[in-house]
């Protein structure tokens, strides 16, 4: 039995996706045409389904990060860090200041690139390749400095529940400072390009208004929540890290159209450029994880030569941390808008249920409000102006 | 309204049928009975002004009754705070009502909550799978449901199950001419039609063009 949605009258059903270039990742978008006119639609996901929340129910707290890299894969180092304080809520365990601000820096670091790639690509749907080049050219950097820092560009795991896998590097900072020293050139030409460019704004502008009422009733959050004129920004709204000693703007649109939505995201490559300076400015010296041995490996020398800290290793890796019985919720301002984690733990090393609440799979759903009424051309603005990952979506 | 005051309010118009959870980590959460849900959201949502819903969960509890649980994590942009409301469901008849008559974004959440623990919400306008696809037997997130996944038959394409017809170029000239000796006519587009194409595939005695 496949279910397949039948067209009224003399409309037409199409198929955009699942493999097609705006959508970003594998996505269908069944669409009921009245000529050009989009007047239905069905997104169709779980194409990229893997099964992390019933994986995450089995292994313990910590083997579980390297899979939070692939929810939404354009920033997996605030995805680390959105996960990491949700389990040290539940554990109740706060991470020492210098901790709080190198996280920081890595989710800043992550929203600009994230931000770039989402706007290069935006752009590139409606037909700017340069824009598309020049973001990827930026973003590289940001890939460079992540390897600097964790080995790894992509996937970096570089968050640990309780701190971090290692201290800054020594080349990191500097080379932070020579990217953001840069990276107002490369903003100011993406503008530049776009921003007053006749047949970007033709395309955008006032195509697929969501009204701030809507986005609240679907849940829309982060970028295109603000996009919608919504004050809301949870880094503002419920502190967390080291947030509130830095001084941000939460820039907010004023129609809720897919221009509004661009020029959000692209003031908050800025602000996030703001804050990273002053995190390196403030950078507190001190320890960089919680020195307890039942949440943070130990270091190796000690596990080699004192025997309380070889029995802590070996029970964070055998039986891992050992969690109070209780239900919890954190969310993170992620660069695609509230990521949640919900963990119910019955005590023990492993989650007895941790639901992923991902902000591409509620900001998908409002595509069946936006595009209805718009023309089939449009959807390519529309998707790209949402700025999803089909990764965090299917989870 | 903090969430204090919105679980008074529950509490004097819904009366015992509201179980204060323990707080834990700060945040509070009120249970009752499932038949209650939409009563509550709507209150809340209403004249507590609590006018998002953050998430919507399914829980399996396997060895507790009642076996499944739904937590919902409401959100007000007025106030900025959060109720978690849960509500337990029998295994022999998995069914609570649908709250997305009150926050539209319920839809999909439910849908999942379908989908990956076989819970039916009750005047939901569209309940189908979301994540796996249509016709898929098992429901994922249960308890009893292998981590390494069961076996299961993947689905027809739309045309196999001839509810759709194939696209028109399929086969048709459009497609590169694999074997084709002259260079210039294996190009997709070369030929014009089909049949012109397959000749230019058999014809052994067609000289290269250059």
């Amino acid at each position: 039995m496949t279910w397949s949605p039948q067209a009224e009258g003399d409309r037409m059903i199409i198929n955009l996706g699942p493999q097609h270039p705006s959508t970003h990742g594998v996505l269908r978008v069944i669409l009921e045409l009245d000529g050009e006119e989009i007047t239905r639609l069905w997104p169709d996901i779980g194409y990229l389904h893997r099964g992390d929340e019933k994986i995450a129910e089995n292994m313990t707290y910590q083997q579980f990060l390297p899979y939070t890299d692939r929810l939404d894969y354009l920033a997996p180092l605030a995805n680390n860090v959105a996960y990491a304080y949700a389990v040290e809520k539940l554990l109740g365990v706060e991470v020492p200041p210098r901790c709080h601000v190198i996280r920081v820096i890595c989710c800043e670091l992550s929203r600009i690139a994230s931000h770039l790639l989402g706007l290069g690509c935006y752009a590139m749907d409606v037909g700017a390749m340069t824009v598309f080049l020049y973001c990827m050219r930026e973003r590289e950097k940001i890939m460079d400095l992540f390897e600097t820092l964790s080995g790894a560009r992509f996937t970096s795991s570089y968050i640990r529940i309780g701190g971090l896998a290692n201290d800054l590097t020594p080349e990191f900072v500097p080379g932070v400072r020579a990217f953001l020293a840069e990276l107002p050139a490369g903003v100011a030409e993406i503008d530049g390009l776009l921003t007053r460019n006749r047949i970007f704004v033709d395309r955008t502008r006032d195509i697929a208004v969501l009204s701030r009422e809507q986005a609240i009733d679907l849940g829309v959050t982060g970028p295109n929540l603000r996009a919608s004129g919504v004050d809301w920004d949870l880094r503002r709204a419920h502190p967390y890290s080291a947030y509130p000693d830095f001084e941000f703007e939460v820039p907010l649109g004023s129609v809720g159209d897919c221009y509004d939505r661009f020029l959000v995201r692209l003031e908050e490559v800025r602000q996030s450029r703001s804050i990273v300076l002053q995190a390196l400015d403030r950078l507190p010296a001190g320890p960089w994880y919680v020195d307890d041995g039942k949440v943070f490996l130990p270091p190796k020398t000690d596990v080699l030569t004192r025997m309380e800290p070889l029995i802590h290793q070996f029970m964070l890796i055998t039986e891992g941390i050992n969690a109070p019985p209780g239900e919890i919720y954190f969310s993170a301002e992620n660069p695609k808008g509230e990521l949640g984690f919900m963990i119910i733990s019955r005590g023990g090393g492993v989650p007895h249920r941790l639901k992923i609440r991902s902000p591409s799979f509620v900001n998908l759903q409002a595509l069946s409000v936006m595009a209805v009424g718009h023309l089939l051309s449009d959807m390519t603005a529309i998707l790209g102006s949402l700025d999803f990952v089909m990764g965090e979506c299917d989870r | 309204m903090n969430t204090p005051d919105a679980i008074s309010l529950l509490k004097a118009r819904l009366g015992d049928a509201i179980t204060e959870t323990p707080v834990f980590r700060g945040e509070s959460g009120v249970s009752l009975p499932r038949e209650r849900i939409v009563e509550a959201c709507r209150l809340l949502k209403e004249e507590g002004r609590f006018d998002m819903l953050t998430d919507l969960s399914g829980v399996d509890n396997a060895d507790t009754v009642p076996r499944f649980e739904v937590h919902y994590l409401v959100y007000s942009f007025a106030d900025r705070c959060r109720l978690r409301l849960v509500v337990g469901i029998p295994e022999d008849d998995p069914v609570v009502d649908s709250v997305s008559g009150i926050w539209a974004t319920a839809n999909w959440h439910e849908r999942e909550a379908y989908d990956m623990f076989g819970l039916r919400f009750n005047g939901h306008p569209d309940l189908r799978r979301i994540l796996m696809w249509d016709g898929y037997p098992h429901h994922p997130l249960r308890k009893d449901f292998p981590v390494a996944g069961l076996p299961a038959e993947l689905p027809m394409t739309a045309v196999e199950a001839g509810t759709a017809e194939s696209a028109p170029m399929a086969g048709g000239p459009f497609v590169a001419a694999i074997g084709t000796p002259s260079s210039t006519r294996r190009e997709p587009r070369a030929c014009d039609t089909v049949a012109e194409r397959d000749r230019a595939v058999t014809d052994p005695n067609r000289r290269e063009e250059i």
